[in-house]
Parts: structure tokens; sequence; C-alpha cells
């Protein structure tokens, strides 16, 4: 029987988050705004079945990039959490900020120990009373969790994404706006352009009632 | 609570909501042993359910007893259970209340897990499934009787359904009632029932027969003109689950009461 090499925790480190960046990085982006009544997601995603954005929880919704079967798993933890807290205590104690610490100790925990690190990034949006209210999280493959503003994208390219919209976004506008945002900032990103059916999208907006939970439509998102 | 690593595949079926609070040992419960304990829970009611035109009304008492005490006289006993069903509960009122909550819960986790809400079917059947596992509980008086009603988005109609203390499921044509006065209401639907009646004419008829009910049978309170409590009403058509206004329940009441005196 032979020893094991000896492989420094930095160096074994730096592989496996290599490793996850490679895959995320093949993933396709989505992207999150703010805009007067909530926050829209839209996803690049050609299927109309297979999602990656859902609903969590009454005012919060999950985006997966990534390995889809890893964030399809986290997303079904996160139902799983939110309910199961939602009937434990009550509807209002269920938040973003619980759901994306969980999230981010479940991702750490599977970087560090397990053989294999998850390939996704994870935004949790939750929509608040007003604007100032809303939540945005992104987590990453490696648990490191970020609290972003009116504004966030995961998957490959998403910094050019954030980049792109930097330049563009103002508060409070309405849902036509946000979506032509994300429409400019994904051609001028990818450098193509893009067909309704191509997008996936959701908005959590507040005046939809107890779950403002909705997904767009094609036509919705054709402009 | 954690999120663990490998969070599918330990609950079975991996999406029901109970199945998850069986595993978290969650689930609740009301053993109460086998000595024979008497408890005297708020119990006793009168909801009713039937079809008109646009789908489904439905309709409850809103007293609670327990044995010769008025416990309360404002409790909700029609509950929405999803955007296209509604269920009302009869017997225990705390447990009642409770098994409604976990039927809300487990439809709304279904429909996130899967992407799709249950079919109605699925949904009555469910609640039969919970029902059925509460027998332990009926043997020691706990009882708890549920009726639903739903819109069907597949077959387009309102449909719904009994149920009795076993878990069995009845599918009823036209109306259906139950709790300590539902005898009362249904002879009184049994008689004034017309297919395809209008919104305004189901609730009325709805409240007369509540009233019927409550003259009869003292653990039914009927419409409550003085403190202005008045019977929970609620329809489900293809719009979906939506509460009658109370104003319009209250001026039908005052009707309904101002004939019968």
């Amino acid at each position: 029987m032979t020893l094991p090499f000896y492989v420094p925790p930095e160096q074994l480190m730096k592989d496996r988050a290599e490793y996850a960046r490679k895959g995320i990085a093949r993933g396709k982006a989505i992207l999150a705004v703010d805009y007067q009544d909530g926050i829209l997601v839209v996803a690049e995603n050609p299927s109309g079945t297979l999602q990656k954005i859902g609903e969590v929880y009454d005012r919060i919704a999950f985006a997966g990039a990534g390995k889809y079967n890893e964030f399809e798993a986290l997303r079904v933890a996160g139902v799983r959490h939110a309910d199961l807290k939602g009937y434990a205590y009550a509807r209002s104690d269920v938040t973003a900020k619980g759901l994306a610490n969980a999230y981010s100790q479940a991702l750490g925990h599977i970087f560090t120990q397990e053989v294999k690190p998850y390939e996704v990034e994870i935004m949790v949006a939750e929509v608040g009373l007003t604007n100032e209210e809303n939540r945005l999280y992104k987590v990453l493959y490696d648990g490191t969790l970020y609290d972003e503003e009116h504004f966030s994208a995961i998957g490959g390219q998403s910094e050019q994404l954030t980049a792109l919209l930097e330049e563009r976004f103002v508060p409070g506008a309405d849902l036509g706006q946000a979506t032509a945002w994300a429409r400019e900032v994904f051609t001028v990103a990818m450098e193509r352009e893009f067909a309704p059916s191509d997008w996936e999208a959701a908005v959590v907006d507040r005046t939809l009632g107890r779950r403002t939970f909705r997904r767009l439509s094609a036509d919705e998102l054709a402009g | 609570m954690n999120l663990d690593g490998s969070p599918l595949g330990e609950v079975s079926p991996p999406e029901s909501f109970g199945a998850l609070l069986r595993v978290r040992g969650l689930e609740p419960r009301w053993d109460a042993g086998s000595g024979g304990l008497r408890l005297e829970a708020p119990e006793a009611t009168t909801v009713l359910a039937f079809r008109y035109a646009d789908g489904v009304i439905m309709a409850g008492d809103r007293r609670a007893t327990a044995g010769n005490i008025i416990a309360h006289r404002n409790v909700q006993k029609v509950f929405p259970a999803d955007a296209f069903s509604a269920v009302a509960i009869s017997g225990v009122a705390g447990v009642a209340a409770e098994l409604v909550r976990l039927f809300q819960t487990e439809l709304e986790h279904y429909e996130k897990l899967e992407g799709s809400r249950l079919s109605l079917d699925g949904k009555a059947n469910h609640l039969a499934a919970m029902i059925r596992h509460h027998l332990p509980m009926a043997f020691q008086g706990l009882v708890v009787v549920p009726l639903f009603c739903g819109f069907d988005e597949i077959g387009q109609c309102g449909r719904l359904y009994s149920f009795d203390v076993v878990g069995g499921r009845y599918e009823e044509t036209d109306y259906a009632a139950t709790g300590s006065g539902g005898r009362d209401a249904k002879l009184y639907i049994r008689t004034a029932f017309q297919d395809g009646m209008s919104h305004d004419d189901a609730l009325r008829l709805a409240l007369e027969a509540l009233v019927a009910a409550a003259e009869e049978d003292t653990s039914t309170g009927g419409p409550d003109l003085q403190r202005s409590i008045y019977p929970n009403v609620v329809v489900v058509s293809a719009d979906g689950y939506q509460e009658v206004e109370e104003e319009a329940v209250a001026a039908t009441a005052r009707d309904v009461m101002g004939g019968l005196s």
C-alpha cells in the first residue's frame, strides 16, 4: 500500500476553486435588478421546463447558475428550510438572510469536506415593503456570501453584466424598463441577439399579495 | 435548522411536507395515552358547501363550544387550501386548525417543489390520508372531519368532497354539510337547491341554511347582528379562491334574519 502524496492545503483549495470556477464559467448567466414594485430576475435559458429561477417562499425567490442537478438540490433544500421554518414559527420569520446564511454554510461545508465542490452560484432575492428593504444575496461555490444592492449577477460573464448594468441603472424604474435593461446588457455582454424564448424570467412583486412570485411570459420579455 | 450536503433522498416521497416533518421529528401529535383522558376541547360546528353557476360556494358558522360553554364567538372555520380550493373544518377546533395549516403548507410545498399544483383529486386524496393518519386521535375523542371543495382546472368545474372520521373520501354531486348542525343545513339546502344558481342566490341559500342549522343546533352560531359577527363565506370559481366581502354577507344575513323573525 502506498501513502498518498502530501498536498499543501493552499494548493488543494486552489485546485478545487479552479475546478468549480471552470464549471460555473460554462454556465449561462442570471441577472437580478430592482424595479419599482420589487425585483426582476432574468436568466438565459432555452429550456422551457428545466428552470433556474424558483419560488422559495412568500417574498423570496431563488436563482441558480452552474450545474443543474446541484443547484436544483439546493433549491429543494431551500424550499424545505423555508417551509419548515414558516410552519414551526410564523411566515414572517422566513427571511432571505437566514436562507442565504444556510446556503453559505452548506456550500462552505461541501467545498472543504466533500470530494468535489459544487459548481454553482446561488442568488436569493427578497422583496421588502419598500425598495430600501429589498434584499439580494449572492452565494459562491465556496460559501462566500455577498450582500448586493440594487442588482447582481451570477454565472459566466456575471462581472460584465453588472458592469454594463451599473452604467444604466436608475432606482425606481418600471418593469418594462428593467426588462429592457436586462435584454440590452445580455445582448452587449454576450455579443449576440436573443429570441424571446431564450429567456426565463420571474419577479417578486410586492403588489401581488401574500405570494409575490410570478413568472413572466415570453410576450412580457419581447419588449 | 441547517441545509445539509445531500438534501435529496432522505425524505420519501421527496415532495411531501408531511414526510419531511416526520423525518425531522416535527409532526404534530396529540396522543393522550390510553388513560381514558377526557378533555373538554372546543368543538361542534356547521359548515356547508354547494355548487352554483360559477363554481362552488362554502360557508361556516363562527361558534366554538366546549360542553355547554360558548368558547369562542368568532372562530374561522373556512380557509383557503390553495389558490383554487377551500377547506372547512368541523370537530375539535385546535386539532382541526393545525390540520388545516399543515394541509395548506403541504399543497404549497408540493407546488413549489414540483412546479405545478396537485390535481383537485390529488388534494382531496391527500386530505383523506391526513384524516386517516389521525384515526388514533379520533378514538381518543379528538375528532376532526373536514369538507373540501375547489375548482377543477382540468375539468373546468367546481367540485366538492365530504369525508368521514376514518378518512373516507366521498365526492358529492351538488351539496354537502358537516358538523353538529350539518344535518339541518343539508336538509334546508336539499329543499331549496337548484342547478346553476347565481352568486347572490347562492350566498342567500348558504346563509339561510346556516340560520336553519343555528335554529336547531345549540353548537352552531347564527349571524350575530348585535356584535357584527357574520359567517365566513367563500367562493371558488375559474378566477380562484375568493372571500365574499363581509358587507355583502352582512347585508344578506340581515335580510335572511329579518325574513325569519
